[in-house]
């Protein structure tokens, strides 16, 4: 026996997880199997579809304007602008309150931790308060266990790149706290239990300790960015408790990971999976397959249970193991693959000419990943496809690079969406 | 080529069987170096600990695995007492998307310590010693059961525990049963099915057969029933809690019988099953990670969970479609141990149980229990490993149940500790639906 469903997913990062929902929508019965983690930890939480081009203009206004002129190969030319948004919409009614930006095509600004902004079309409701559009004066308050953030610094970089307000930085010490090196959770911890703290004016709670101690600093700004630790289960109730106490706005800026808005959106798909009736199975690899015949379906795939090999079978496959950082996508010295399926992945036979000299130029591998065609299937050398009930999603898909147009939520979203819909309406039949 | 391909060792002309391991001259004792350079310092592990979230002087499994394993690789550096903090749930593993052998790390670190820096007469030593090796004292208590319960029940009993031997005060001793699993399965004459072709070994561990025997004869019903011959070797404990001790020699003691004895089972045909998530884990990963017994690995790649065995080698979902159980099995609140988690057990119980009519499961969610073993039994832990279990208790308490269902002996403790509410195990859930639960007590 194996173990089956219609369709297995697998990865369980923002494409997998999208593509889990999508195809349960359809009607089918959908597993979702994840070795690891997913990479959302290290995601800022914020959902961008394309803030630069593939040229390198930008930041772009409305993202939608440029999508027509993707080069071919591109996944948002394999699957079409509309399809990026039935995606968008689609998320949406997952996130409901918690992520804002689903009012306009427009690209909303978000400053980071390095006081830079992103240009993105979704973003958590905890960074709302804080856009560069808004010209509301700003206070940043960094904290000196946390050296990710340096408020001072990220204060005087938002006003060199010209933001249309005044921004000024300060550090202070997290009240409560003895470690230096605390981990992110232990913040969001004492906050959103508001734990009982010893600071020098005596025992207070950790809200009360963390308002008291920034009130001193504020003078006429009326909003507040902290670095995104306020809380994790009770984020919106610790954001608004230090709102009322201060008098101000309160807002988030997204760190680098590990991340708690990467964290909270996780835990939104988890929980929308768990709703939709998804199976979702983790800690254990997919680490072959079998075909039944006919070389060009996949049967049955082999996930490792600590060495004890048990078989999964689904009528349609999702691939969504994410790039080069969720291991997706691999290299060694002479090669780059696909571990699972070893789906063609085009690259130079030379390893010199995987990447160029200049860190910053256009690296061909961050553009490394299987070509599909526009049913999101892998497509051999020959550019058939390597199975007829395989599809591929997010980071593992080639012919973009993510990192320097801003695409990355958006492209996961749009091809797990299109990924799940397909898989799910032929395997539910 | 580059300096760390060099072999400095004294190569033999003409040997070109160059392994990059031979480089570092401590190759013989576990070697950890390529899995510490697998690190990228993402921190993800950082933020899975569970003790990381509440306890402030716990600096973590970044630094606990791959940082310290550098650390102490220098001939002037302790291991850092800390070390002891880390509960072993293994989260981190499942944490690092880099492949890094955290628990591994940590079950080394914790050896060396205890071998190296712990004061062999301090109360801390005998107290994890006696906690470790709780195999070794329960067939005495449980030789008097109804005595021994009473004595550990006494409020005198525990306050000398706590005072003399640093084991809190505020748990209850669990109960010995009055009749242990294997003395059942002696006296009604071991397996009532022979078949060649189905045959398992069942690895019933310390608490399923002192303790909760019900366990270990729901397993022997449900695999009876459909038609498995069970066979139920000599074993030790799986050690767990022993790696979680350091106490890495008792470890390797009890290995080596479970793996001759498991070894021979799987001789005669047998696969291996366990009840309990820790100990399947243990003969899973732990053992092949740390010791290196002839028949470790087959023992490794035999062993399953003893649910997870039934949904891959019979038609589960269709035994139980349509099946039904009494209103005591209504409604559960579903804590997904840690450790069956790591083994991608996590959604396997409310997935089976499903099929069966009248059951409502909810999972409580992700969150860790936080008694991990012996973790929460030490004076000094109980606080954190409250901490960590509050969120697991809200859960309970919000979920529409008043009854806890888990696969962990020491998780369905703390869950009982925290809610009041009585726990049961799946496959006693399993029992009432394909043997039925008046038939089975009456066997």
């Amino acid at each position: 026996m194996a173990i089956e469903d219609d369709v297995l997913v697998i990865g369980g990062g923002l494409a997998g997880a999208t593509a889990a929902l999508a195809a349960a929508e359809e009607g089918a019965q959908v597993r979702l199997v994840s070795y690891k983690q997913s990479t959302l930890r290290h995601a800022s939480g914020l959902i961008d579809v394309l803030g630069y081009t593939p040229a390198g203009e930008g930041p772009l206004v409305d993202p939608f304007d440029a999508l027509e002129g993707l080069p071919d190969g591109h996944p948002y030319e394999r699957v079409g602008s509309e399809a990026v948004r039935e995606a968008l919409e689609f998320f949406d009614d997952i996130a409901g309150d918690a992520y804002d930006g689903a009012h306009t095509d427009a690209n909303a600004l978000v400053p980071t931790h390095g006081g830079t902004v992103k240009p993105t079309a979704r973003y958590p409701a905890s960074t709302a308060e804080g856009l560069a559009s808004d010209d509301r004066d700003t206070l940043l308050v960094g904290f000196e266990t946390l050296p990710d953030f340096e408020a001072p610094l990220a204060a005087a970089h938002l006003e060199a790149a010209g933001a249309p307000f005044a921004a000024r930085g300060v550090t202070v010490r997290f009240p409560g706290l003895v470690r230096d090196d605390a981990k992110v959770t232990r913040y969001a911890h004492l906050l959103d239990h508001d734990e009982a703290v010893t600071t020098a004016a005596g025992e207070t709670t950790a809200r009360d300790a963390l308002a008291e101690t920034v009130r001193g600093h504020l003078e006429d700004e009326t909003r507040v960015g902290f670095p995104a630790i306020l809380g994790d289960d009770h984020a919106a109730e610790v954001r608004a408790d230090l709102g009322d106490r201060l008098g101000v706005d309160v807002f988030e800026v997204p760190m680098g990971p590990p991340s708690l808005p990467g964290m909270r959106l996780e835990d939104l798909l988890y929980d929308a999976l768990q709703e939709a009736g998804v199976r979702v199975t983790t800690g254990v690899p997919v680490v072959d397959y079998e075909t039944d015949g006919d070389a060009t379906r996949i049967d049955r795939v082999v996930v490792d249970r600590h060495g004890a090999e048990v078989p999964h079978r689904a009528d349609q496959y999702v691939l969504a193991t994410g790039g080069l950082v969720g291991k997706g996508v691999e290299s060694e010295r002479e090669r780059v693959f696909e571990p699972i399926f070893d789906c063609h992945v085009p690259h130079a036979s030379d390893r010199y000419e995987w990447f160029v000299d200049d860190v910053f130029g256009d690296q061909p591998y961050a553009r490394f990943g299987l070509p599909v065609d526009r049913e999101l299937r892998p497509l051999d050398a020959g550019d058939e496809p390597e199975f007829s009930n395989l599809r591929a999603a997010g980071a593992v898909l080639g012919g973009y690079d993510f990192a320097a147009e801003k695409s990355g939520s958006g492209v996961s979203l749009a091809t797990g969406y299109v990924a799940g819909r397909r898989a799910g309406a032929e395997g539910g039949e | 080529m580059s300096d760390a391909e060099q072999p400095t060792d004294d190569g033999v002309p003409g040997d070109d069987e160059f392994e990059p391991i031979q480089v570092f001259p401590e190759a013989e004792d576990m070697d950890l170096r390529p899995g510490a350079d697998d690190c990228y310092k993402c921190s993800t592990c950082d933020t899975n600990c569970p003790v990381a979230e509440v306890d402030d002087e716990f600096p973590g499994p970044k630094f606990q695995g791959p940082e310290q394993w550098r650390l102490k690789r220098q001939d002037d550096q302790d291991i850092d007492d800390s070390v002891m903090k880390c509960s072993n749930c293994m989260r981190c593993d499942s944490a690092c998307p880099s492949d890094v052998p955290l628990s591994q790390m940590h079950n080394t670190a914790r050896g060396e310590y205890v071998e190296e820096q712990m004061d062999k007469f301090s109360r801390e030593y005998v107290r994890n010693r006696i906690l470790a090796n709780y195999r070794r004292l329960a067939p005495l208590g449980s030789m008097f059961p109804r005595t021994t319960n009473f004595v550990m029940g006494l409020s005198a009993t525990q306050w000398l525990g706590e005072k003399v031997l640093g084991i809190t005060g505020e748990r209850e001793f669990p109960e010995f049963a009055t009749e242990t699993f294997r003395e059942w399965w002696t006296k009604r004459g071991g397996a009532q099915v022979q078949n060649e072709d189905k045959r398992i070994a069942y690895f019933h561990g310390c608490y399923s057969n002192y303790n909760t025997p019900e366990v270990g004869k729901a397993l022997v019903r449900v695999y009876e029933e459909l038609g498995y011959e069970i066979m139920v070797p000599d074993q030790h404990c799986s050690g767990t809690p022993m790696f979680a001790n350091g106490m890495l020699e008792d470890a390797r003691r009890s290995a080596e019988t479970n793996v001759r004895e498991l070894g021979a089972a799987i001789e005669d045909g047998a696969d291996i099953v366990a009840s309990c998530s820790s100990c399947s884990m243990s003969l899973r990963q732990e053992y092949p990670e740390l010791f290196d017994f002839e028949g470790t690995e087959a023992v490794a790649a035999n062993t399953w969970d003893a649910v997870e065995y039934l949904r891959v080698h019979e038609d589960l979902e269709g035994e139980l479609e349509g099946t039904s159980v009494g209103d005591e099995f209504e409604n559960f609140a579903y804590h997904a141990p840690c450790h069956a988690r790591n083994q991608g057990l996590d959604g396997q119980t409310m997935e089976v149980l499903a099929p069966i009519d009248g059951v409502e499961a909810r999972d409580v969610g992700d969150s860790c229990s936080g008694i991990s073993g012996t973790y929460g039994w030490k004076a000094e832990n109980y606080e954190t490993s409250m901490k960590i279990g509050d969120e697991m208790f809200d859960h309970m308490e919000e979920a529409d149940a008043e009854t806890g269902l888990t696969e962990c002996p020491t998780c369905s403790m703390q869950m009982e500790h925290g809610t009041g509410y009585e726990i049961t195990h799946t496959l006693e859930v399993l029992e009432a639906a394909l043997v039925g639960s008046t038939e089975a007590d009456s066997q």
